[in-house]
């Protein structure tokens, strides 16, 4: 049988989103300077940034969380695509975002409301966002939820780092959190 | 056991090309484009109410298959079947046939609604559901078989 040619899919695809039938749409940014980034998005904003790019991983987890109606389209990821590249060529220094967190829990809402706030080019502790979440003695379990942050890069868990300056952990890797805070300049 | 409902993403690019190779057949390469569009977005906006994922290739291709006879009736002017009889559908629609069927097997019921209801061909039938042309004609028969003795 001929493959439905790519002009047509895509098109299915953009009226889909467009008729506001999904209940969440996916799109792989290819090559970023952190590699191939996943990026999931609903209608009340961006709810998924993963380094796994690989869609099947996604595919599920995104039906189970959000609804059966998941599809790949490019349109509904633009925002989020260009503000990405902006932030990779150093031009964009903060993220104009809806950001779409109902499936968080409480606590790992508030961490994460806290670390929206840690600013491009600085950094904070574990133990300080603990603090400023209200759990001074929580420290490892705001490394959980850096670990699990739905939307790294954009919610810079990056910035994060252990008491005594070490990087010490990424969910993406050390080499991609210290390829951002040198992009930020907040390491040399 | 009832089988999930998949991400449409996995249902759409498992039946994609199937769908779209339909309605070439059926409706003619300039029309399929349209019809291919509007079936998957039929599909799309049924979806979150499908109970379970199985037939779900029947399933659609019975959307596209009822997409090609209503573009077939819009294409033909009003007046053709006003004075024409002989080119009036006399197959009973969707929504006429579904209440009679309710009560046939899954497989036996899928048969005639793609047969009666859909015009595919036995072929057609039996790739929708994952058979052959023998055990769709087997199952359509045996399903009006079953309808006539419980009408009788």
């Amino acid at each position: 049988m001929t493959p439905v040619s790519p002009s047509l899919d895509e098109r299915f695809r953009t009226s889909a989103a467009a008729a506001g039938l999904l209940d969440a749409a996916f799109d792989v940014l290819e090559d970023t300077p952190v590699g191939s980034l996943l990026v999931g998005v609903t209608d009340r904003g961006l709810a998924r940034i993963s380094f796994d790019a690989d869609p099947e991983r996604h595919l599920d987890d995104l039906a189970r969380l959000y609804g059966p109606r998941v599809l790949r389209s490019t349109k509904p990821v633009d925002r989020v695509r260009r503000e990405l590249d902006e932030y990779f060529e150093g031009k964009r220094h903060a993220f104009d975002l809806e950001l779409d967190l109902r499936v968080a829990p409480e606590f790992y809402r508030r961490v994460l409301d806290e670390l929206a706030h840690v600013e491009y080019g600085h950094t904070t502790t574990y133990g300080a966002l603990a603090a400023k979440a209200g759990h001074p003695q929580a420290a490892r379990a705001v490394g959980t939820v850096m670990n699990r942050n739905p939307v790294p890069i954009v919610l810079p868990c990056h910035r994060v780092v252990g008491a005594n300056g070490s990087l010490t952990g990424y969910g993406g890797g050390l080499d991609r959190k210290e390829w951002l805070l040198r992009l930020e300049g907040a390491i040399l | 056991m009832t089988v999930a409902v998949p991400p449409f993403e996995r249902f759409y690019e498992a039946h994609k090309t199937e769908v779209h190779a339909f309605l070439r057949r059926r409706a003619g390469r300039q029309r399929a484009d349209d019809l291919f569009q509007e079936t998957f977005l039929r599909a799309l906006r049924a979806y979150d109410r499908l109970e379970h994922g199985e037939h779900l290739r029947a399933w659609v291709l019975t959307i596209a298959g009822r997409l090609v006879i209503d573009a077939a009736r819009a294409d033909r002017p009003t007046s053709e079947l006003v004075h024409d009889p002989s080119h009036v559908d006399e197959r009973p629609a969707f929504e006429e046939l579904a209440p009679h069927t309710d009560g046939l097997p899954p497989k036996e019921r899928a048969a005639v609604v793609l047969r009666y209801g859909y015009d595919l061909d036995y072929d057609e039938i039996g790739a929708a559901l994952g058979s052959n042309e023998q055990a769709a004609r087997q199952a359509a028969s045996a399903g009006v078989r079953r309808l006539r003795k419980e009408k009788s």
